[in-house]
């Protein structure tokens, strides 16, 4: 049994059935990293003694012949924007470049509370700001696939991890992609909620009605066990909605035949790369002959959706970040002699140039003599996204679409354009202004072997639906 | 050029960013090209589109409810203790750059 290969069920049960322990498990998992993460850089901080401590707590649950919760011994890593008490959370920010919280997320309480493992937190652009991981403050993040590839982001690090062995499964963030497009770079899964299905308190806020928290996993079943875990009501989260969770795992077998999958034009346009538009209408047709249907859909606004979301998330993120002043977060700049200069020269010095951008943006997109031109008329288009969503699912139960227009790119590649850099996301960033929940899986790979994703979008709230295909596209490749 | 040198300083100011003279002229630069992208939001006719803040209050709710009865869920009792008590003044002056071990501190306030 080769232990870092491992699903969460098959990981469990060898925990529970005593065939290997928690604790081999974390070993096995951090000698892993030691060996591999140099190269790649996934993680940020290792949190060894608070995996131990758990793994100990599973082990002796199992040798009394006790139950074991569903990630009972799962080693899991977690990105670096979710607050674990006494394990320092840097956002991939120098600005909280020493920052330990007082209080863990709500999804990382229920992942320990469901026996998961925290081997430590996953590197990140920086404030989750990114779709290639280089804008972390500290290292970038290498594709374990090809090392001179990006591993997509903002959730780089998470999904590296899984996808380098180094975590069974991660928790990751996704505002405007960054789920989807690193699951789909790296090859693995990658699953984004509807908008409140999953607690955001402790979620070191980017743009609070875009931001999502969900699972990056080697397996759909995977990530629906994740999902299962941390979806629900919360009260610390007044946006959480009160909404029943379902068996996510049971649905996964109910059949797809008769279900019918929208394919939308407007995501296979100008700017997809051929490669990736074949493997994903041999995708569709693989679907077609599982016996789902396959209807046009139009969408017609999505060309509008880049615009709208760097309206909205960064007038968002102005706000948000405005918290960073260097009283109360880890770092201030040192010999300053008034509150103002400590103000600038903290912030200056903290953030690196593209979270200043977006600061930049959002704050000009907000000013006074702007915000109707800008900020509202974002908002007022996010209405017309959100209604093109609405209108094609009155007619399919899940649209299909390619989750990013090309593979993984090269490191440099694109990081002194900003511009290229966003539109990496125009196929994902119309599911968060929408609130609906999208999952990328692998559906084969170019012909240099880098992996290509499948997106599957569903209604709101209809995870099970598209897991369900996720599932039945993923057992007959 | 719609964003001029000025423009950037003064949302810099605005943001309590200092920004140096490169970052400036890079500013300058990238807000242009991201602006003139955004522009073509100007190609839709949104007069009678209502805004949309989020999504929270479209989905997820009890259709038969109305206003703030669709959200009584997440109403509490006002009551000091909140949902969890609040941390101890210690906790919450651990991660603080400087303080006198009571209150955060910060350089004078008032510049004369």
């Amino acid at each position: 049994m080769e232990l870092t290969q491992l699903t969460i069920d098959s990981a469990r049960s060898a925990v529970q059935e005593r065939k290997t322990t928690a604790l081999a498990l974390t070993e096995a998992h951090y000698a892993r990293i030691q060996k591999e993460d140099g190269q790649i850089g996934a993680f940020l901080t290792l949190c060894k003694e608070r995996a131990l401590e758990q793994a100990g707590r599973i082990d002796r649950m199992a040798a009394e012949g006790k139950p074991l919760s569903p990630l009972g011994g799962v080693p899991v890593g977690i990105k670096d924007v979710m607050s674990t008490r006494g394990v320092r959370t840097t956002a991939g920010s120098k600005i909280l470049g020493k920052y330990v919280p007082p209080y863990d997320c709500t999804a990382v309480a229920r992942m320990e509370a469901a026996g998961a493992v925290v081997l430590g937190k996953t590197n990140c652009d920086e404030f989750a700001m990114g779709s290639s991981n280089e804008n972390s403050a500290f290292h970038p993040v290498r594709n374990p696939r090809e090392l001179s590839r990006v591993p997509g982001g903002s959730s780089g690090g998470s999904a590296a991890a899984v996808a380098a062995d180094m975590a069974v499964a991660a928790l990751g963030s996704d505002t405007g992609g960054s789920i989807r497009q690193p699951a789909s770079f790296c090859g693995v899964v990658g699953l984004m909620p509807t908008y409140g299905r999953v607690s955001r308190y402790g979620l070191i806020a980017f743009a609070s009605s875009l931001d999502h928290i969900g699972p990056l996993a080697k397996t759909v079943k995977d990530a629906a066990i994740v999902l299962r875990t941390i979806a629900g009501r919360d009260p610390m989260d007044s946006t959480s909605a009160d909404v029943p969770v379902p068996d996510y795992v049971a649905e996964l077998e109910k059949p797809v035949r008769g279900l019918k999958l929208g394919v939308a034009k407007e995501y296979f346009g100008d700017g997809l790369d051929d490669e990736v538009r074949h493997a994903v209408e041999l995708a569709i047709d693989k679907l077609k002959g599982l016996g789902c249907q396959v209807v046009p859909v139009s969408l017609p606004h999505t060309a509008y959706a880049i615009p709208t979301y760097y309206l909205i998330a960064t007038a968002e993120a102005s706000s948000n970040l405005a918290r960073y002043d260097g009283v109360r977060y880890s770092y201030r700049a040192p010999g300053v002699k008034s509150l103002s200069e400590m103000y600038r020269c903290t912030r200056d010095e903290g953030f690196g140039a593209e979270v200043k951008r977006r600061i930049m943006l959002g704050t000009y997109a907000l000013s006074a003599g702007y915000y109707d031109a800008y900020y509202l008329k974002a908002q007022k288009v996010r209405t017309l996204l959100t209604r093109d969503f609405e209108e094609a699912f009155r007619k399919v139960d899940a649209i299909v679409t390619p989750t990013s227009p090309t593979a993984a790119f090269r490191l440099g590649e694109k990081s002194n354009d900003p511009l290229a850099m966003y539109l990496a996301d125009i196929y994902t960033v119309t599911a968060d202004l929408a609130g609906i929940p999208g999952i990328s899986i692998p559906c084969g790979e170019t012909k240099e072997k880098l992996p290509i994703g499948l997106q599957i979008l569903g209604k709101h709230f209809a995870e099970a639906t598209i897991l369900r295909v996720a599932h039945a596209y993923e057992q007959a490749a | 050029m719609k964003v001029t040198e000025k423009d950037v300083a003064y949302v810099a100011d605005l943001a309590n960013l200092e920004l140096s003279g490169e970052e400036r002229a890079g500013m300058v630069r990238d807000l242009n090209s991201i602006l003139g992208y955004i522009e073509r939001l100007n190609e839709l006719d949104t007069s009678k589109v209502e805004p949309m803040a989020e999504v929270s209050d479209r989905y997820g709710v009890d259709e038969s409810k109305q206003g703030s009865e669709r959200f009584a869920y997440a109403s509490r009792e006002d009551v000091p203790e909140g949902l969890r008590k609040s941390l101890p003044q210690e906790i919450a002056l651990e991660n603080a750059p400087d303080t006198d071990g009571m209150f955060f501190r910060v350089p004078k306030v008032i510049e004369r």
